[in-house]
């Protein structure tokens, strides 16, 4: 942890003093937020901070300082839970919101004080394959075949790999005749067809562009164009399946570290900008899927548009998806050992 | 009692174990508290579920042959260090470090980079049946490289004690060159190769950063067991976590002092 959060410290103390030298008037009112997010989001939230500081400067005359932590999501939110005072997480999956609630930083219906499950922006899971889709991939189904390599983070440890497991899943499951023993047997196969489980998105991206393994590799949608973008070279192609799991993006603010700091408001507020258009339009920049039909509309070439189910369709709810299917001695543990 | 020659046993003692007890057992205790919330069932089939039995497997084994291979390497490369001037030897002594010095998961992907059927060994080896990226051979593979510094600089020090003297004398005695090497000096670099080989091997087992990106991870194929404690980190749980830590701990302590034992028993015969 210390290895984590010192160099963060310094990014922060350095951001924060070159930030202070830029403004030359004193800091009268001026607040400081601490926003935890999981590792991807560094891009987006760089634009939304300034974009939020000149709102909150435009309508309170207040100046408002944003500083970043990025990591791991289950790591930044035990960060969370053992003193990082962060006023706001923002994560890619409720279940690790949800980890918040039992120590007590925030209450267990967090997810309804804010629009859309307290998700601004969601994302979800498409493929990504070689150039020229030499395996004439188009749909889950084809995932299953004996002659495809499929690449899929861990989904014990990354939630892009837990959404792509309960993605297949509920393909499955919504198919003729489909039900949990067909589901099972589909991930199954899915499974025997996945050469490397990478720790996290990242890692899985490597080892599909850069190492040369698999065919497909099952990633969010706001990872796809940024890893076809990053590795150029190798013309990746996207793959817009016809159905997809929704990856809700929630955010909350955390009670216990916003009442202690008395930056409560500032916080909810930043929060609230986050279902704006001016910030909708920016997560669809960032490749995140606007809540904002307009916005949506407006960016309709970039979100191809699938059937769209959730993670309580397939599998009621978060918590338990992850007693059923993820945990030790579940569905996916069950793929392995017999 | 009897005083000693030496003043300050007292307080440098107490400093002693202050310290270690701040820096070391402290935490460690904190593994053994945090396991407490199990139950002896919960906790014993926690540790033995087959897939936890396979890492174990898989990372004492592989520690274990790596640091094996790192002996004889590191031996001839310290052997090469110290008795021999040549060009480049500084730079060569400093490489040395590299591993002890890269970030773990630096050398993991670089390593599978390279050994990845794209990688420039990979490219030639895939072809000819040799997979080392996404197979325990990979595991080996990052291992090695992390211990090779242990064996070196453990065994360095000591050859560049041992003068060529007793060599010579060796020699005029009759000895042959293999000889000497056998009765001289293997004898005199054995409690530093084996505390080389100690060290290599500790490391080895509690690697997590390189290991991760070369091995695949593949339940019950390539999945070594600190992967297995973090897995159970992300799901936040701590209780299980802890339970594979603790038996990591035993096992390598128990590891540990039958190494010691044995090294002072290598020393006590030929005292």
């Amino acid at each position: 942890m210390i290895s984590r959060t010192l160099p963060s410290a310094v990014r922060h103390f350095v951001s924060a003093a070159a930030l202070a030298a830029s403004v030359l008037t004193a800091p009268a009112g001026e607040v400081t937020l601490l926003n935890a997010s999981y590792d991807v989001t560094r891009e987006f939230y760089k634009d939304y901070n300034a974009a939020f500081a000149t709102h909150w400067e435009q309508t309170t005359g207040d100046k408002v300082t944003i500083n970043q932590s990025h990591g791991g999501s289950s790591k930044q939110v035990r960060a969370v839970i053992d003193g990082l005072e962060a006023d706001v997480v923002t994560m890619n999956q409720a279940l690790d919101v949800d980890q918040l609630v039992k120590p007590g930083l925030i209450p267990a219906d967090w997810a309804t004080r804010m629009p859309h499950n307290s998700a601004p922006y969601t994302s979800t899971i498409l493929f990504v394959v070689r150039q020229g889709n030499p395996k004439k991939i188009k749909d889950w189904s084809d995932l299953v075949r004996a002659d495809v390599k499929v690449v899929i983070p861990n989904p014990k440890t990354s939630g892009n790999g837990r959404y792509s497991y309960l993605a297949a899943w509920g393909y499955a499951l919504r198919q003729p005749g489909g039900d949990a023993t067909k589901a099972e047997a589909f991930v199954r196969q899915l499974f025997a067809n996945v050469p490397v489980l990478d720790t996290g998105g990242r890692g899985a991206t490597t080892t599909f562009a850069k190492n040369g393994i698999g065919d497909v590799l099952l990633t969010f949608e706001n990872e796809v164009a940024l890893t076809i973008r990053e590795f150029a070279s190798e013309n990746l192609e996207a793959v817009v399946p016809t159905a997809s799991i929704t990856a809700e993006n929630p955010v909350v603010w955390v009670d216990k570290v916003v009442s202690k700091k008395g930056s409560a408001t500032v916080a909810r507020a930043y929060l609230e900008y986050l279902y704006s258009p001016e910030a909708q339009e920016l997560a669809a920049r960032h490749y995140f899927r606007p809540r904002d039909p307009a916005v949506l509309a407006r960016h309709a070439n970039q979100f191809k548009s699938l059937q769209l189910f959730t993670v309580e369709d397939v599998a009621g709810s978060w918590a338990e998806a992850q007693k059923t299917h993820f945990a030790d001695g579940g569905v996916f543990d069950r793929i392995y050992v017999k | 009692m009897q005083r000693r020659v030496l003043p300050g046993f007292g307080l440098t003692l107490g400093f002693a174990l202050m310290y270690l007890g701040l820096i070391i057992l402290l935490p460690l205790a904190a593994t053994f508290v945090k396991t407490a919330g199990l139950s002896w069932e919960q906790f014993w089939s926690t540790v033995t579920s087959p897939r936890v039995v396979a890492s174990y497997k898989l990372t004492f084994g592989t520690s274990f042959y790596a640091a094996l291979f790192n002996v004889p390497m590191g031996v001839i490369l310290a052997w090469v260090l110290v008795r021999y001037q040549f060009p480049g030897r500084r730079f060569m002594d400093a490489l040395v470090d590299l591993p002890f010095a890269l970030p773990t998961a630096v050398a993991g992907i670089a390593l599978t980079s390279i050994y990845a059927k794209t990688g420039w060994f990979g490219q030639w080896l895939e072809p000819m049946g040799i997979k080392v990226a996404y197979t325990q051979v990979g595991v080996w593979v990052a291992l090695t490289f992390i211990g090779l510094p242990f064996v070196v600089r453990t065994v360095q020090p000591i050859l560049e004690e041992l003068e060529p003297e007793l060599e010579e004398a060796a020699a005029t005695l009759g000895a042959t060159r293999l000889q000497t090497i056998r009765r001289v000096v293997i004898p005199a670099l054995l409690p530093a190769i084996i505390t080389g080989f100690a060290l290599a091997f500790a490391r080895a087992v509690g690697e997590y950063g390189s290991v991760v990106f070369i091995s695949g991870n593949m339940p019950m194929k390539t999945e070594i067991t600190p992967l297995l404690i973090i897995t159970k980190l992300e799901q936040y749980d701590y209780a299980g976590a802890t339970a594979l830590a603790v038996v990591m701990l035993l096992v390598s302590f128990a590891l540990l002092l039958v190494i010691q034992l044995v090294q002072r028993y290598l020393f006590r015969s030929r005292a």
